[in-house]
């Protein structure tokens, strides 16, 4: 009897890790896919971010030729990160629209200034609104949108040198 | 207490405790945890009146209205199935804006109106609410920058 | 270089500890003494190292080089320099840096100072107490390298959550680390002890220092952490129940245990093996705090980065740790012999009485901050457990508690007379049964337990001092005194739980400059909004004066911060301390009637929880003198008794 409830704390505490091995493992989602993949772009219309670059509209997004569209932040530290593949794929013809989410012009201005401007048309997104109306839940993220303003793919965090490729890939096949 | 076996005395009173503990717990747990709800599980099957809940979604576009008092809210939260009609009387929490999550904790009134008694919105990247994920909307928040690290 | 150079740093502590572990467990099976001579200098040089390693990652943050990744995400140029100080502990990478580093000077401390413990059991310690530090230096070296560099360099960082931008919070995460490597001491003493089979008054006697300081850096993180979120989150409260919080106060209820019942062990030579196993859940406490606060597995307030990966590596190193120890518990426990014996009413009687309330209690907030999970695990369902529970079941058994500790020390050790703890206890109790009388009689609409608790707190504070009464007072001794304060202390922080709880009263408006705003005898003069800019945020602050009575004006500035790094925004409230008590005013937003929403509280004697948080944090530190002197004075008698031989 004695020995046999010396055992107990760690019954106890193999039942406790048991639990917690199992809250761990659930499937946390914290990468949340937009619900607008395969959708029409909503309508929307964003002022300019920059005096050097136009204003953005889902008008804009619907020229017959596919383009991407990339959410960033001046204060967002992966956007520096991908800013080189973004001037590669701009190099590569591809026409690149942005949403600069909750900023101010003076720091998108400086950011560009400092990491290049791979963009075409900058859209002010001062509240996040047309973010999340997106389905986009954080910065970086990039849509490749096709002639038609439909939404085709969803790059979640920023564009390695690896997703280059599949981008231009996915373009090409949206064309 | 005769102290020919104290330390099996002890060991049975700290497991009695202990067992104690655990149905006081289970028994407390009982009426004071409060579920959490989404709009459209309240639409399915409705809590009591006065019972604790925990209410989470996202404040719909347009539905925040102060009063004439300057400090009740009343707003609408939906989970892009079902809505539901939020009072709230208080200081807004800090970036509570339409279109943003929120939880809310407080209870249903006669009305069918949920009387919140604290609010939690947080409009950040690095925050979601874990009950919020999974839930049918279009705009969650989380932290994309983690995931070059 | 000086990240490369600090890495190279925290390398070479990894081996050393790997080095001290196999030292002492290849020694403690040969008996082989040179082995035994060898671990000491092994560990002091540990401690070098690894706060080296340390020292060098507070220069990069200090130096901000934005070259170093973690500067980056946690810190920027623009900071104040107390914060890019403060930065350096303010994130993962380098809180586990912080805890090792704490760890490794803690075993060259023990190396260099510890005299009157076995020297079997002194091995296997700092052998157990690598084994430790093991962990957390792969969990780094592997996963969590503080000092990765970034390419390429970005101009400016990412900076601090502003929420964690106030001097307080700066130095939180140090005190609870502080507190819960000493836990990780007592850890190891008790498995060092539970492998030799030496468990006796010495080995609680080395033991007791670390228990005392874990416990008296718990007390103030507990403190200050509350004082925190009371100003820092502007919802009033001192105390939400929240995860993160319950994580740090588990760890303190085992160490309050742990300290009462290794005072049985050190002088009554008792509870031998509940106190192994104390030791054990204590430090079980805080790993499992870390781990809740860092894996993001509960939903909390308090918002820090969280990381899965990071939860199944704390969790990987919970299982190895704590799972071992229970075992070598459950292995060893059998064969060490039983303490002494002692009579149910008597001093031992009563610590047993407390640790079993304040196991208790642990045990009901950790169930309650885990069923939530546990009820996700099972049926899918969210629930959320707050205040209510808490309150409810903790309530009356931390009444009783105190209750216990008022009696406890008037005990005699072994065995007592009940009708003399009558006797003894007559004046605190007349006290308690005065004030419940009084506070019944003048007051209306307290609740059960807080009139309880002001009724009770008037016979704890009373009886906390019994124990000096018909003493010489000079010749008491010091730890006496600590005991004495530190329930004293208790005392006075239930006074101010009560109070803030019965008497707290509120107003909540929507006011224009020009109004009046009154709460109790507190007069509020709304006079104007004005912007303002700090280094590094903007803000709308209200001016407004106060005035309780007739009395002086004071100048009141609630403010709404707009941080420009992380486009956040914070409520600074703006506290007013009298004597007794504190007005406290948050300034919410304005509508587009030019009006805003004002918040005030007038809060009597609230001060107290939190002045009494130092007392018993202060009586720690005089325990902790006392004994320290009465063992060095003890050790330097018995030298000289040696010598004469």
């Amino acid at each position: 009897m004695n020995r046999w409830l010396l055992w107990v704390p760690l019954v106890l505490f193999g039942l406790f890790f048991a639990a917690v091995a199992v809250g761990l493992m659930m499937p946390k989602d914290n990468i949340i896919e937009s619900k607008m993949v395969g959708k029409p772009m909503p309508e929307f219309a964003l002022p300019s971010a920059i005096e050097q670059r136009p204003a953005l509209s889902s008008a804009d997004l619907k020229r017959g030729k596919p383009t991407l569209l990339n959410i960033f932040a001046s204060w967002c530290v992966p956007c520096i990160a991908e800013a080189p593949q973004l001037l590669e794929l701009q190099r590569a013809g591809v026409e690149i629209n942005a949403i600069a989410s909750r900023d101010t012009p003076q720091d998108v201005a400086n950011f560009l200034n400092r990491w290049g401007n791979p963009y075409t048309r900058i859209g002010a997104d001062t509240t996040s609104k047309v973010q999340l109306e997106l389905g986009s839940s954080g910065v970086p993220e990039t849509f490749v949108v096709d002639g038609n303003g439909i939404i085709v793919h969803q790059h979640i965090g920023d564009i390695r040198q690896e997703d280059v490729a599949r981008l231009l890939e996915l373009l090409k096949d949206a064309e | 207490m005769k102290a020919k076996h104290q330390r099996l005395t002890l060991v049975l009173l700290a497991l009695v405790a202990l067992i104690g503990a655990g149905l006081l717990a289970a028994y407390a747990l009982q009426d004071q945890a409060s579920y959490f709800y989404t709009p459209s599980d309240i639409a399915e099957r409705k809590p009591e009146a006065g019972v604790a809940i925990r209410l989470g979604g996202m404040v719909e576009e347009g539905s925040i209205q102060r009063s004439v008092d300057g400090v009740t809210v009343q707003f609408i939260v939906q989970d892009g199935t079902a809505q539901q009609l939020v009072t709230y009387t208080g200081i807004t929490p800090d970036l509570f804006v339409e279109g943003s999550g929120v939880v809310a904790d407080g209870r249903l009134d006669a009305n069918g109106m949920f009387v919140a008694e604290t609010l939690l919105a947080k409009h950040d990247e690095n925050y979601i609410p874990r009950e919020l994920e999974g839930i049918d909307m279009t705009a969650g928040k989380h932290k994309t920058e983690t995931l070059v690290q | 270089m000086i990240a490369e150079t600090g890495l190279i740093a925290l390398w070479l502590a990894a081996a050393l500890a790997l080095l001290q572990f196999a030292l002492g467990a290849i020694g403690l099976r040969a008996e082989r003494n040179d082995y035994f001579a060898a671990i000491r200098p092994v560990a002091v040089a540990q401690g070098l190292f690894v706060s080296l390693s340390f020292v060098l990652l507070i220069w990069l943050f200090l130096r901000s080089d934005m070259s170093v990744r973690l500067v980056v995400m946690n810190s920027a140029s623009v900071k104040p320099l107390l914060y890019k100080f403060a930065g350096t502990w303010g994130n993962h990478e380098g809180s586990m840096l912080l805890w090792v580093t704490v760890m490794g000077l803690a075993g060259a401390f023990i190396a260099l100072f510890e005299r009157s413990l076995k020297r079997q059991t002194l091995v296997a310690t700092l052998a157990a107490q690598a084994f430790i530090s093991l962990g957390f230096y792969a969990f780094l070296l592997v996963s969590s390298n503080p000092f990765e560099r970034m390419f390429p360099v970005p101009a400016e960082g990412q900076g601090l959550n502003p929420l964690l931008q106030d001097p307080g919070l700066a130095f939180h995460p140090p005190t609870l680390y502080f507190g819960y490597v000493g836990l990780s001491v007592a850890f190891s003493f008790a498995v060092g002890a539970m492998i030799t089979r030496d468990v006796g008054a010495a080995f609680a006697k080395a033991m007791r220092p670390w228990v005392l300081g874990a416990w008296i850096f718990l007390t103030l993180g507990i403190t200050a952490g509350s004082y925190w979120a009371y100003y820092e989150l502007g919802w009033g409260g001192w105390w939400f129940w929240d995860p993160v919080e319950n994580a740090s106060l588990m760890p303190w209820l085992a160490a309050t245990a742990l300290l009462h019942s290794v005072t049985v062990l050190a002088t009554r030579d008792g509870l031998r093996a509940w106190t192994l196993m104390l030791a054990v859940v204590a430090f079980s406490m805080s790993m499992i705090g870390t781990f809740l606060v860092r894996s993001g597995i509960l939903t909390s307030v308090h918002a820090f980065a969280v990381d899965p990966e990071r939860g199944s590596f704390i969790l990987a190193l919970l299982a190895i740790y704590i799972g071992g120890a229970m075992a070598l518990f459950a292995l060893r426990v059998g064969t060490v012999k039983e303490g002494s014996r002692f009579e149910l009413v008597s001093r031992e009687g009563a610590l047993v009485a407390n640790n079993l309330l304040l196991s208790v209690i642990l045990a009901l907030v950790f169930i309650g901050t885990l069923y939530p999970l546990l009820v996700e695990a099972v049926t899918g369902e969210k629930l959320s457990v707050g205040p209510p529970y808490f309150n409810l079941a903790t309530g009356p058994l931390a009444l009783l508690l105190a209750a216990v500790m008022a009696a406890g020390p008037l005990l005699r050790w072994r065995r007592d007379n009940p009708k003399a703890l009558l006797n003894r206890i007559s004046i605190p109790v007349l006290a308690t049964a005065a004030a419940l009388f009084a506070l019944a009689l003048f007051t209306t609409g307290m609740s059960i337990l807080s009139l309880l608790g002001l009724a009770l707190a008037a016979g704890v504070g009373i009886a906390s001092f019994a124990p000096l009464w018909k003493r010489n007072l000079r010749r008491t001794p010091i730890h006496t005194y600590g005991m004495v304060i530190a329930h004293f202390g208790i005392a006075v922080a239930l006074v101010g739980m009560a109070s803030e709880s019965s008497f707290t009263e509120e107003r909540l408006v929507a006011a224009k400059p020009g109004d009046e705003i009154t709460v109790n005898k507190w007069k509020l003069e709304f006079e104007a909004i004005e912007p303002l800019a700090g280094p590094n945020w903007t803000a709308l602050e209200g001016r407004m004066t106060a005035q309780y009575g007739d009395g002086v004006l004071h100048e009141i500035k609630p403010q709404n911060r707009m941080f420009a790094a992380a486009q956040t925004q914070t409520s600074e409230a703006a506290l007013l301390t009298r004597w007794n008590g504190q007005l406290y005013v948050v300034l919410g937003d304005g509508d587009s009637e030019g009006r805003w929403q004002v918040r005030v509280w007038w809060k009597p004697f609230v001060t107290l929880i939190w002045y009494g948080g130092i007392l018993v944090a202060l009586g720690g530190l005089l325990a902790m003198v006392g004994r320290l002197r009465r063992g060095y004075k003890q050790r330097k008698q018995r030298e000289f008794a040696e010598a004469m031989l």
